[in-house]
């Protein structure tokens, strides 16, 4: 009998790895022309697996995490600039077209800044964490809600990062398109952060990690009278996520190029709603569910600009309703509750007679 | 003769915007025996345990458990202390499966840093979970969502969960109730059992008189947030006081 | 700092600032009322409250647009609104109400993004403004200027209010509306149609948006994506006063509004939406740290 499991629990196929891995590799010589397309859904997995962390594991459902991305784009940028050149200066010109940075320049500053965004990020849930995750339930839903907006209005009044007009990243070094193309190389990078994303998630709720995440969302008033550190738990879940986040938010800005604050780093009723919503579709507090979900999301999303141009948000407003009050559960979670054997849950009697 | 105590409640008050759920409570929990705690509906019990266990703060009054005060301590800080207390509604982590809801009661999970928040238990977190489960007759149901389990084996997967955590001091609000009466004898064995074998010290609310006077070696009697009596079973079966509160009398 | 000792020199500033506010508070309390009422019955967060609001908004100009005074735009948007909330209700918000609390506030979450959509493609992204040609009064030489529409605002929101409060109060169906509020379970059992009363409770929110609307739209103005710091004022009064408290309601709303204009003056007004939203995750935290000291938790 094979165990073929898609919950915390169990274990996977193996092939399913070597199948996501061998497209990963492939799709830039197989599809040049939609690698960005890839490049996003890398990230999108990233995104649904990193809200999942809090969403689906310890029923802390987060509309703010969008802040960490937009947060680590910032920090990036601003990094990758400040280290040669003056910031403000950069912003009032427009950056790219006055100040251009070296091949070793470039590289060296978006090393540093991919480091210091995840950091920073980080830094900021730790932070945050410690005020908002005393909060339950649909509060902590509406202060994080509350924050994200909040974070594009305050990064479009800053005139140092450019304020409402945007600020723009480093232009990519002709001289390394000899090495690697532009879009390969952050393609790489989407592709490695969401591969170590999921291999860290997959690590955490192997462990205890994962269980104490679980207990809470169960029930953090008992988890508390277990005598279990529930705060230290909440707050690096969300640090964790957040560390990804910002990593993430570093590599989307370089690859649009352009920061504006609440159109491509702050965006709430865009990525933020959509992290939420990958996350359930596919099943929330599950390991797969959030991958399956970002890619078929990520899919729709991409027909609708094909096939609904100009009515697209509307369209995702409506898949929004469409998935909340017909799917909840999710694609993994009605299979859950449909067939609980798949994962795992069954009776097992004592002593081993003839299994059937 | 009698044992050093390992829980006390000095004096403790508590009242809910004017109503007074406790007054002036005194008690004391011997080390390694079963105490009950009775009293109508409604009396201040739960409140009581409540209080103990640090869910609401004290208005007056102190708590010492094994000696040190723990009055303005945290719920969890007190269940680490040794401490831990079972609920009336009967909670459990209904998204797990009942050998998740065993791991995570481990008290290694106490011990929470850098280095352990991450790993996994050791072996004998896992045999020690199907004994406890076996001890309460769910090893079968193991591997079921717990969620889905009837009432009663809900509970006794809690007392199970509170075994497993080691505790010191177990305070069970209710453990009978909602158990089917064919059950609850061997409820009461495995309660003994627990207190005998693993050496824990019980602290006992208790609807079921019947029980209640089987279960315990002394038993306090609330009513109207105050205290009533205490005493030996038997004694407290003949307290004039103690009958006259629950038929209502005073 | 200079704005604070702006304000202290120039005493108008703060009548101004006061005056405003209290007439700005009269309207976030109207939409308020109505959160609190979905909240309390259906046990339901709408996000989409703002969304409302701007729709009547839009009802009420193009009334003006269409060469009837906008004042019209109270009664006709509150009916138009009624109408949608009802549609809504039937067609999404009876499949989430009794489901968990977060995917009731997704899915209007959802309807909030889609309204904000079909509005945008459908009337343009400008800011627009229901003219409603009442004048204009100074004090103090000039120096606080009172539109006479705010004035107007203030009494038709009091008095709607005030309606609203008998209404729910005296009527049958407010009585069953509060019964369903109180234990849905029980009314049912007493023969109260509590779907009844669910689509009854949303639709009479809706109207009550739609007429708040009306008022934003001849007071202030409109455009498809100001919906949700309407939605965030609305929420902070009702937590703030909490639920069925109308003199509460009144007195946050008056101190939000009042804490607004003050902000602008200090902080600067591109600064006024990042003031409301932090001004909400700070009194979230706030209350949740109170809480915590009492050993309790904000459920």
């Amino acid at each position: 009998m094979s165990t073929t499991s898609t919950g915390n629990t169990g274990s996977t196929n193996p092939l399913l790895y070597i199948v996501i891995l061998a497209f990963g590799i492939a799709a830039p010589f197989v599809m040049p022309a939609y690698i960005q397309q890839v490049s996003f859904l890398w990230i999108f997995i990233l995104f649904a697996l990193t809200w999942d962390l809090q969403g689906g594991q310890m029923g802390y459902n987060s509309f703010g995490n969008i802040v960490f991305f937009g947060t680590g784009m910032y920090v990036s940028a601003s990094t990758q600039v400040a280290l040669y050149f003056d910031l403000g200066a950069w912003n009032e010109s427009g950056g790219e077209n006055t100040f251009i940075h070296a091949t070793d320049e470039y590289f060296i500053g978006l090393a540093a800044g991919l480091v210091l965004s995840g950091i920073v990020a980080a830094a900021l849930a730790a932070f945050l964490g410690s005020g908002i995750l005393g909060l339950r339930g649909q509060y902590f839903a509406i202060c994080t809600l509350g924050l994200s907006v909040a974070a594009g209005e305050i990064a479009a009044g800053i005139d140092l990062i450019g304020a409402g007009s945007g600020m723009s990243t480093p232009v990519w070094p002709d001289a390394a398109d000899s090495v690697i193309e532009r879009g390969t190389f952050f393609y790489i990078l989407c592709f490695m952060l969401a591969v170590a994303t999921f291999i860290a998630c997959k690590y955490l709720y192997s462990g205890r990690f994962g269980m104490v995440l679980n207990a809470i969302r169960d029930d953090e008033d008992k988890a508390e009278a277990m005598g279990i550190h529930t705060t230290r738990y909440k707050a690096l879940s969300w640090t964790i996520s957040a560390f990804f986040l910002g990593i993430s938010g570093a590599i989307m800005g370089n690859i649009i190029g352009f920061i504006d604050p609440v159109d491509v780093a702050f965006t709430g009723a865009t990525f933020g709603v959509w992290m939420v919503l990958m996350a359930i579709l596919g099943g929330k507090g599950t390991l797969w569910g959030p991958v399956l979900g970002a890619a078929i999301f990520h899919i729709m999303q991409e027909l609708f600009w094909t096939y609904f141009l100009g009515w697209q948000r509307v369209a995702l407003g409506l898949l929004i309703i469409l998935i909340v009050v017909f799917l909840p559960q999710g694609i993994l979670g009605s299979l859950r509750e449909h067939f609980p054997e798949w994962f795992g849950h069954r009776l097992e009697p004592v002593a081993v007679e003839d299994e059937k | 003769m009698k044992n050093k105590a390992i829980l006390e409640v000095c004096n403790s008050s508590k009242s809910f915007g004017g109503v007074i759920a406790n007054h002036n409570i005194s008690l004391t929990v011997p080390e390694g025996e079963i105490v009950g705690l009775i009293g109508p509906n409604g009396s201040g019990k739960t409140t009581l345990f409540n209080t103990i266990v640090g869910t609401h703060p004290l208005d007056n009054g102190e708590v010492y458990f094994e000696g040190q005060e723990i009055s303005s301590l945290r719920v969890p800080e007190i269940a680490r202390l040794g401490m831990l207390r079972t609920f009336q509604q009967t909670r459990i982590y209904g998204g797990m499966t009942g050998v998740q809801n065993m791991r995570i009661s481990s008290p290694l999970i106490h011990d929470s840093n850098f280095s352990t928040m991450f790993s996994g238990l050791p072996p004998e977190v896992d045999e020690r979970s199907d004994e406890l489960l076996e001890f309460v007759g769910l090893y079968e149901k193991r591997n079921l969502m717990s969620g889905d389990l009837s009432f009663g084996q809900q509970k006794l997967l809690e007392f199970a969960m509170a075994l497993m955590n080691e505790p010191k001091l177990l305070l069970l609000d209710e453990p009978t109730a909602g158990i089917n009466p064919t059950l609850i004898n061997g409820l009461i064995d495995r309660l003994k059992l627990a207190n005998e074998k693993f050496g824990i010290t019980l602290f006992v609310i208790e609807h079921n008189m019947r029980v209640v006077m089987n279960l315990a070696d002394s038993i306090y009697c609330l009513a109207h947030g105050e205290m009533l009596a205490h005493g030996l079973p038997d004694e407290i079966q003949n307290d004039q006081k103690v009958i006259d509160a629950y038929l209502g009398a005073s | 700092m200079d704005n604070i000792l702006l304000l202290i020199e120039a005493p108008f500033l703060s009548v101004q600032a006061i005056l405003d506010g209290i007439i700005i508070g009269a309207l976030f309390s109207l939409a308020a009322y109505g959160m609190a009422l979905v909240w309390g019955v259906m046990r339901i967060i709408n996000i989409a409250q703002g969304e409302f609001v701007i729709l009547g908004g839009y009802v009420a100009y193009f009334l003006y647009e269409a060469g009837i005074h906008p004042m019209f735009g109270i009664p006709v948007a509150g009916v138009v609104l009624f109408v949608v909330g009802y549609g809504l209700y039937k067609v999404v918000i009876y499949r989430v109400v009794d489901k968990d609390l977060f995917i009731s506030l997704l899915a209007t979450f959802g309807l909030s993004i889609l309204i904000q959509q079909l509005m945008n493609i459908m009337f343009g992204a400008d800011v627009q403004i229901a003219e409603a040609g009442f004048g204009t009064s100074f004090m103090f030489d000039y120096n606080v200027t009172i539109p006479h529409i705010r004035i107007v605002t203030f009494i038709v929101s009091a008095f709607l209010g005030a309606l609203l409060v008998i209404y729910i109060k005296r009527s049958r169906l407010g009585q069953a509306i509060r019964a369903t509020a109180q234990n849905a379970r029980a009314a049912r059992v007493m023969g109260i149609d509590t779907d009844h009363v669910y689509a009854m409770t949303f639709s009479l929110n809706a109207a009550i948006c739609g007429a708040t609307g009306a008022l934003v739209a001849m007071t202030f103005a409109i455009h498809p994506y100001i919906g949700l710091p309407y939605t965030i004022r609305s929420f902070m009064i009702v937590i703030m006063a909490g639920l069925g408290n109308l003199p509460g309601v009144i007195a946050a709303g008056t101190g939000i509004g009042v804490a607004e204009q003050f902000a602008d003056y200090i902080f600067g007004a591109e600064f006024r939406m990042a003031f409301i939203f932090l001004l909400l995750v700070a009194f979230l935290v706030w209350r949740g740290r109170m809480l915590a000291r009492k050993r309790e938790v904000l459920k």
